[in-house]
């Protein structure tokens, strides 16, 4: 057994400018056994003494797919925390075993579409310098955890999510009982007032809440999720107390594992138990289940909690003033400038600070793409303004969370060779899209030209600025992984008679009120796709009131005159009525 | 005679696994004389006769059986069984932590079915101590796969306090 050093406290002092969790000796020696076992297996595989088969559920807990055009490794980034030094890593294995490029998913990874599969243990090695893996980036097991970008950092938030993900990270990481789980199970964590992770659309959202005592604890939903039948969460505990938070966890993945279907792929998500359960019959199993685990071994104590909040001691900030008079002169005298203020700042609860949005939504690029020169540009940046350190969010956007406002102006030029000062964050453009038919083998559709086509209807900043905040997300099947399902306008692309065609949904929603779109009828070909955006805008304009967005005119006059002028002039029965509920692929 | 992993080395072993045909009613099935494990559903009906040889009986529980089905009559047995139909069926793991955590169960927990050498490591922090490996698979080489991590981060059957209790003491 290795025993962390005698001084341990003392690593949760921040030593050089990285304000993160930092691995010790015994995760690093953890970390190094997973990439040897991973060689091992890989090895096995091509010596023919493991086969495919066997190998294949191990390789994906370990982020590698094998798909459309080569293998693809899915690197975690848990809770969406990354520091210059892991960027510029992942840049430089981007250069070496890929093809100078990245891809941002939406649930804190990236992923390498070109490695060979020979290589990856070495890959994985390599990650590991830099404390990163691929662990339960996929799988039916428990996934990388997801929070708030503006973790730590953001004015509405109860309390900082970071060291709770982190506990959560150790406690699901290799779990002996629940690595063969009926399928994927998500969890997601949320500190604030407003919901900024769709706590809601998990399996299991955590929202951190405070008692009348003020004592901190969890409010638990379970059984949301998007996918072929997406649902909406529901509260499984109003109030479990933080000290009961794993024995409570693993009660709730103990009843999903015993109970959980694995006779239909398609069934065997836990929304589907809750569902076939009932809400009141799923929450008396756990709590039947969580009274025998109880107040056990591990159950945490403030002290537990005390020393996981030390590994996010909030960097050295300046005592600043609020305002910045210099910002509003250089806003005033340019127009672009004033354009990425309004948009892509955040607020921050320290005064003179604020955390800033970089959309990766390039025109003619796939969403959520990066190249290795961004890379190494943004790690640059990162030290230069914002502590060595950035977030990475659920809609393909990378964050600094710390940035001083008076050097907003320096920012946003260093940011414009690198091409990552536009778009708006929130307009129309801001799209989350999967990689689709191009890249991923369960796709089918083309999600990523269709992205492109709309974001080149709309790319006229005045125009964009006239619709405003607005949130449209493209998938290209129905697992949706571009979250279509709670985007105000939703697109999916679906395959009939072996034709691309793409179902609108309206009215979706994140946060707290996160709300599952509504399919407005037969689905329309990929050409027809920008003219029916224009429609559904041309609705909202005529409609709207001064200070509503797209989706509050939307909720108040319905969905009715939207559908009636998206399908107005066409014919009906040339477009393709599609039930999702077939499985359509594997 | 077969080969098995038990506490941690390879042994000879001679008890058997019956498995039922479809059509074969447990009521009226030809018991084997020497050591075997049987079905929930042939203990179920044929106890009197299982109670008067005990040193040659087990039981193995299918993958959608739970130790609550054999709960009054766990203490009994020397050895259970878990099966894996399939290697990424994980209800087993559960089972064995049921069996080991609250029914306090001493005796063998064996793993049969399924099993392979790489979620020997699972199974054993769950509480399984023997595995009778998938038959054309090396038992030899599998052994290695007991050996996963010098450390593990939650609690489990041998080491119930979590990584975080322990690591600062």
């Amino acid at each position: 057994m290795i025993r962390a050093p005698a001084e341990a406290a003392g690593r949760f002092l921040t030593t050089g400018n990285v304000f993160m969790y930092r691995y010790d000796a015994i995760d690093r020696q953890i970390l190094k056994e997973r990439v040897a076992q991973h060689r091992d297996q890989i090895e096995r595989n091509l010596a023919g003494e493991l086969s495919d088969d066997e190998l294949r559920p191990m390789r994906l807990q370990n982020g590698l797919y094998i798909e459309r055009h080569a293998p693809m490794l899915r690197v975690a980034i848990p809770y969406g925390q990354l520091s210059s030094a892991q960027l510029r890593k992942l840049a430089e294995i981007s250069r070496r075993y890929d093809r100078r490029y990245g891809h941002f998913t939406t649930r804190h990874n990236l992923q390498f579409n070109w490695p060979k599969f020979e290589q990856t243990p070495d890959l994985l090695e390599e990650l590991s310098t830099v404390d990163m893996h691929g662990i339960q980036s996929s799988g039916s097991c428990i996934r990388n955890i997801t929070t708030d970008p503006f973790a730590g950092v953001a004015p509405d938030e109860r309390e900082d999510p970071r060291p709770y993900c982190e506990i959560f990270r150790q406690w699901s990481t290799f779990h002996p009982e629940f690595t063969f789980l009926p399928r994927k199970f998500k969890i997601a964590i949320s500190g604030s007032a407003e919901d900024r992770a769709i706590i809601r659309a998990h399996d299991l959202g955590l929202e951190i809440v405070k008692n009348p005592e003020d004592e901190t604890g969890f409010r638990v939903f379970a059984g949301g999720g998007m996918g072929r039948a997406p649902m909406i969460g529901q509260i499984v505990r109003d109030f479990l107390p933080r000290r009961h938070a794993l024995s409570y966890l693993e009660a709730l993945l103990r009843v999903y594992n015993r109970y959980g279907r694995r006779d239909n792929l398609y069934k065997s998500r836990i929304k589907i138990l809750v569902n076939s359960l009932g809400i009141r019959e799923f929450t008396r199993r756990v709590e039947a289940e969580w009274a025998y685990l109880k107040d056990g071994p591990s159950t945490l104590t403030d002290a537990d909690f005390d020393r996981f909040a030390r590994c996010f001691t909030p960097p050295p900030y300046e005592i600043l003033p609020e305002d910045t008079p210099s910002l509003t002169e250089e806003a005033e005298k340019n127009g672009a400038f004033a354009f990425w203020l309004k948009y892509n700042i955040f607020p921050h609860k320290i005064p003179g600070y604020a955390a800033v949005v970089l959309p990766l939504k390039a025109m003619g690029k796939p969403p959520g793409d990066i190249t290795d020169i961004q890379m190494d540009g943004l790690a640059d940046l990162a030290e230069r303004f914002s502590f060595g350190e950035l977030r990475v969010g659920h809609d393909q956007n990378l964050v600094l969370a710390n940035v001083r406002r008076s050097d907003l102006f320096i920012l946003w030029k260093a940011l414009r060779p690198l091409g990552l000062s536009t778009p708006a964050a929130g307009l129309l453009p801001d799209m989350i899209c999967c990689p689709g038919g191009d890249y991923c083998g369960l796709a089918n559709a083309r999600s990523l030209p269709l992205a492109n086509a709309i974001q080149e209807r709309f790319s006229n900043p005045a125009r964009l600025r006239d619709i405003g905040k607005i949130s449209l997300n493209v998938s290209g099947c129905v697992n949706s992984c571009g979250h279509h399902h709670v985007a105000n306008i939703g697109i999916l692309g679906v395959d009939k008679n072996a034709a691309e065609w793409y179902q609108v949904s309206l009215g979706g929603r994140q946060g707290n009120r996160a709300t599952i779109g509504k399919i407005i009828g037969p689905a329309f070909t990929p050409k027809e796709i920008p003219d029916v955006i224009e429609a559904l805008i041309d609705v909202y304009f005529e409609n709207r009131t001064a200070s509503e967005c797209f989706i509050d005119t939307l909720e108040r006059i319905g969905v009715e005159p939207f559908r009636a002028r998206a399908y107005r002039g066409r014919d009906k029965s040339k477009l393709a009525r599609i039930d999702n509920r077939e499985p359509s692929n594997a | 005679m077969p080969e098995i992993i038990k506490n941690g080395q390879i042994v000879d072993d001679a008890w058997q696994v019956l498995r039922l045909k479809t059509d074969q009613p447990p009521e009226s099935i030809e018991l084997p004389p020497d050591a075997a494990l049987f079905p929930v559903s042939v203990w179920k009906t044929r106890k009197p006769e299982l109670l008067a040889r005990l040193e040659t009986t087990g039981v193995w529980l299918a993958s959608h059986e739970t130790p609550e089905d054999i709960a009054e009559d766990i203490a009994k047995f020397r050895i259970i069984g878990i099966d894996f139909p399939k290697f990424s069926d994980g209800r087993g793991y559960s089972s064995a932590r049921l069996l080991r955590e609250r029914f306090r169960f001493k005796g063998e927990i064996r793993a049969i079915g399924d099993v392979l050498r790489d979620q020997l490591f699972l199974m054993k922090r769950c509480g399984i101590d023997a595995y009778a490996i998938r038959p054309g698979k090396d038992v030899h080489a599998a052994l290695a796969g007991l050996r996963g991590f010098s450390e593990t981060y939650q609690g489990d059957v041998d080491q119930p306090r979590p990584l975080f209790l322990r690591r600062y003491a």
